[in-house]
């Protein structure tokens, strides 16, 4: 594996949902979603035992009158227990989902209950995410169960993961990693507490972070009891609770983070300072690929407060005593870069490639499908739809530019602030300057936003934070203008696609969808309707732009074909578009849950106001089923206005539902954002856009008042909640408004069809 | 030459470049990074602070322009015996925050807006709540601000 970073795996046909229809014996070959980004920097070429793993977590976090266990959590002699999440929170909430997980199968109090970001150290590697990412794709192994001991180092071996993505902390971390563990330290503790008391280990509950013997009134704080816990080797396949004993898991507990985000003492990376501290601001090549020829210094050090220009191969920096004079030092500047021989590229000259890509290519880049679409497509009696659709780069707009402070003292460089994969963030940065990674450490810190864009292989302030700092006697901060930021951002792909399908007796016979995009943020979508011939093919383009995981990945535009073209078909056949729906989704389902429900929560059906329009659009994305109406309609000027929105959810478990509430909501709203005005287009090469107002977010005024969202707690396997409420909202509302108007928009955002 | 001017009620002397926006003042210079930078233009929000009571987005105003003025920051909402100011309350019972990087920006927009309206209607909110939050936190957003005035209204005839 180490000389793979970047591993394809084989896996069975297991991999697939349960609900579509198997082909038995035949292997396909399947990609970890983002692979290049998921192994993050590299596979290290250190191999260690358990014990030496464990030995130093605890050095790096267990202090004195505290006791370790695993690397997930210690407990104090005053009872207070910590928890080291190995998961970032930008926002997503999961630290104190997590933290109700641990706690939960611990039976602790609450109220003594701290989770902390995990240091940055191979020790933490989060060993549960990278069987989670596989066993997604390949069903659980039965070597998952065995945890803790032994699945500790197995993976993190290979995947030193400590990524935040994915909608991944719940499902896999929390599953796999907390709740395990929680139970395991809790038989441990009642195993210690047995033989202090001199009583049976069945005799003895536990609750409030105490361990109680009922028949005598005895009890034992977990604090008496952790450091004899501590000692005792955990067992490998402790017994969880069920739903019914579950006190933390499913409840609407408030987060920790959020008293210090509302009176601005939540210190971001951005916000950061130390003593001495430069703050530096970087133009890099306008056009992606292009380098730096020359640049005049003068301009900028004739301005009071700049104190030096650095020239990197592709960018320069203005290093200054604060942000406002570096940033009159650089616009001061007149920097001479390349063009990188991408003078030709832009958004009709992608579009147009793609299109003919599509048509001209040998063979797809990937693909995926049942049975043979063209024996269907040449049925007797059947009716042909076909459609052409396209979305543009869209851009993250994390609300926090990147900012990350760096020095170089002593042969260490330290570095501050905040990215999606803490461990990684040191490989690439030893790499920028030529240190080893144990000459590297790295302090994360809270995030203002990321979706996707904070991925460390992709972030380039990293390298040039490293490069700037080896070169400075002081520390500095490092901070990328907006322009900066949207200028260079690894967007969303562009995308265009070709839908067919073929139509008999109001039954979809074969569905085919060819669609062509940059490779890098490929990963499986379920196709959710069982129809006897499906194909879908994916052609790799590449532009000059580094493409990236956007909220939700590949799920956004795969959605918005799939299910803008779902009622295109009812329309074709005819029929309702819920009932359309229905009809092709596996009998049962609980996709036809989640459906009926929201159908039923919108009032699909019932009458609506001249001028208004209902959409529906249902799409499974990182293990979750969500479905979404958006009633909408169209304003003078030919925008759109969303009235109300329904959101009903099916991630198995709800494990905080106001926070995962929040998340759909989130995610819904972001969807429409991007539906109706975001587009990053490029003209010479270079990004046309700079700051929000060529780049609209969408604003209170224009979003939904209120998202009503829904859970069906079913009880399956825990799903995603960051991620998923985001596909089905550009559908829904592009259906909305085809219901309202007559008119269909297959081309996003919406904004730019409306003025077209 | 230094620019004068209270913040939260203190008085504060600043030897910064006249024309540097009152971000960058509060941020490098006062070492307040409760207000946030989000774009520069005054088109997100992010660095909303009151400059004799009015919402000001700071990242678009010169020093020179707050000489003598009384500046409110995020930080100078809670009461001074560190009670949180009702909009702030509000705020956490209703769980705005997700990232959070956005919010003392809306929250001091929020405060302007009660302040001028004591109990706002939703077009009210729509006009005055015109700060950009990523995270789509925009429905709690005006569940806060209905709460925090319906307790003002309480609160007023008790």
């Amino acid at each position: 594996m180490a000389d793979n970073p970047t591993p394809d795996l084989d896996f069975p046909e297991t991999a697939q949902p349960a609900t579509k229809p198997k082909k038995k014996g035949v292997k396909r070959r399947i990609f970890l979603a983002g692979s290049a980004l998921l192994v993050g920097g590299g596979i290290f070429g250190v191999w260690w035992t358990d014990s030496s793993v464990k030995a130093k977590a605890k050095a790096l976090t267990v202090g004195a009158g505290e006791h370790g266990f695993l690397t997930w959590m210690k407990i104090a002699e005053d009872d207070n227990v910590t928890l080291y999440s190995p998961h970032i929170d930008f926002g997503q909430g999961s630290h104190t989902a997590l933290g109700q997980m641990l706690a939960d199968e611990l039976d602790a109090d609450w109220g003594k209950i701290k989770v902390e970001q995990a240091p940055a150290d191979l020790a933490f590697a989060n060993t549960p995410l990278g069987q989670g990412f596989i066993a997604e794709m390949s069903g659980y192994p039965g070597v998952i169960n065995a945890l803790p001991e032994a699945i500790m180092a197995m993976l993190a071996r290979s995947l030193p993961l400590q990524i935040t993505g994915g909608s991944s902390a719940i499902r896999f971390t929390g599953e796999v990693g907390m709740r395990k563990t929680g139970a395991a330290v809790r038989m441990a503790l009642i195993a210690e507490a047995a033989d202090r008391l001199g009583v049976p280990a069945s005799e003895l509950t536990t609750a409030d972070s105490r361990v109680t013997h009922a028949k005598t009134g005895r009890s034992l704080r977990y604090g008496e009891l952790a450091a004899g816990a501590a000692a005792r080797s955990l067992s490998g396949d402790p017994t969880l609770k069920t739903r019914d004993q579950w006190r933390l898991i499913g409840q609407p507990v408030p987060r920790r983070d959020i008293p210090a985000k509302v009176d601005g003492s939540a210190v971001y990376g951005i916000d950061f300072a130390v003593p001495d501290m430069r703050v530096a601001t970087i133009a890099a090549a306008p056009v992606r690929g292009g380098r730096l020829e020359s640049v005049d210094e003068a301009p900028a050090l004739a301005i009071k407060g700049v104190e030096k220009v650095v020239k990197l191969d592709d960018a320069v920096i203005v290093v200054a005593k604060g942000y406002w004079p570096a940033q009159k030092g650089l616009a001061a500047l007149s920097p001479k870069f390349s063009d990188g021989g991408h003078a030709a590229v832009s958004t009709s000259a992608i579009y147009a490639a793609q299109a003919k890509l599509r048509q001209t290519a040998e063979k797809p880049d990937n693909e995926g499908g049942e049975g043979d679409v063209n024996a269907a497509f040449g049925g007797e009696g059947v009716q042909m739809v076909e459609a052409e659709y396209r979305v543009p780069f869209l851009h993250h707009a994390m609300m926090e530019p990147f900012a990350l402070t760096a020095h170089f003292k002593d042969g260490t460089l330290t570095l501050w602030g905040g990215l999606q994969d803490p461990l990684s963030t040191r490989t690439k940065a030893a790499k920028a300057a030529g240190l080893e990674v144990e000459q590297v450490v790295f302090n994360p810190m809270i995030m203002g936003g990321g979706f996707g864009r904070r991925f460390p292989d992709m972030v380039e302030i990293i390298d040039q934070v490293a490069v700037l700092a080896k070169q400075l006697p002081y520390p500095v901060k490092l901070i990328w203008s907006r322009e900066e930021d949207v200028r260079h951002g690894t967007y969303r792909p562009q995308s265009s696609a070709g839908l067919k399908a073929s139509l008999k007796d109001g039954q979809i016979t074969a569905f085919q969808m060819d669609y062509a995009q940059s490779g890098n943020a490929e990963g499986e979508v379920p196709f959710i309707y069982a129809i006897p011939a499906t194909s879908r093919r994916h052609f790799a383009y590449q532009s000059n732009q580094i493409d990236g995981p956007w909220r939700s990945v590949n799920a956004t535009q795969i959605g918005f074909y799939t299910e803008s073209f779902m009622d295109e078909l009812a329309s074709a056949a005819g029929e309702d578009p819920y009932r359309f729906r229905r009809k092709h989704l596996p009998e049962g389902s609980r996709h036809v849950a989640v459906l009926d429900m929201v159908a039923k929560r919108s009032g699909w059906g019932t009458p609506l106001p001249d001028g208004v329009g209902r959409g529906i659009a249902i799409v499974e994305s990182f293990g979750t089923i969500v479905a979404e109406v958006v009633e909408a309609t169209v304003k003078d000027d030919g925008s759109p206005r969303v009235l109300k929105t329904w959101a009903v959810v099916d991630c198995g478990t709800t494990v905080n539902p106001l926070n995962a509430e929040a998340q759909i909501m989130g995610g819904l709203i972001m969807g429409l954002s991007s539906a109706i005005g975001e587009q990053v287009t490029l003209d010479q090469g270079a990004v046309v856009q700079s700051n929000f107002p060529d780049y609209p977010i969408l604003k209170l005024a224009d979003a939904p008042p209120e998202v009503d969202v829904f859970f069906i707690e079913s009880g399956a396997k825990t799903g995603g909640i960051g991620e998923p409420g985001l596909p089905p909202a550009s559908p829904a509302l592009a259906n909305a408004l085809a219901a309202a108007t007559g008119k269909r928009i297959r081309n996003l955002p919406l904004l730019a069809q409306a003025k077209a | 030459m230094a620019t004068a001017f209270t913040v939260n009620g203190k008085q504060v002397s600043v030897e910064a470049e006249t024309d540097t926006p009152l971000l960058w003042v509060l941020r490098d210079d006062l070492g307040m990074t409760g207000t946030k930078f989000g774009c520069g233009v005054a088109a997100c929000g992010a660095c909303s602070v009151h400059v004799d009571g009015a919402i000001t987005r700071s990242c678009s105003v010169p020093l020179s322009d707050v000489a003598g003025k009384a500046v409110t920051t995020i930080e100078g909402l809670k009461s001074a015996d560190g009670v949180l100011h009702k909009v702030q309350q509000a705020w956490i019972d209703a769980q705005v925050p997700q990232c959070g990087y956005c919010q003392s920006g809306q929250i001091m927009a929020a405060v302007a807006l009660i302040e001028k309206v004591a109990s706002p209607s939703d077009a009210q909110i729509d006009e005055a709540m015109t700060n950009i939050c990523r995270c789509g936190t925009y429905p709690r957003i005006r569940k806060a601000i209905l709460a925090a005035t319906g307790a003002a209204i309480q609160a007023g005839d008790a």
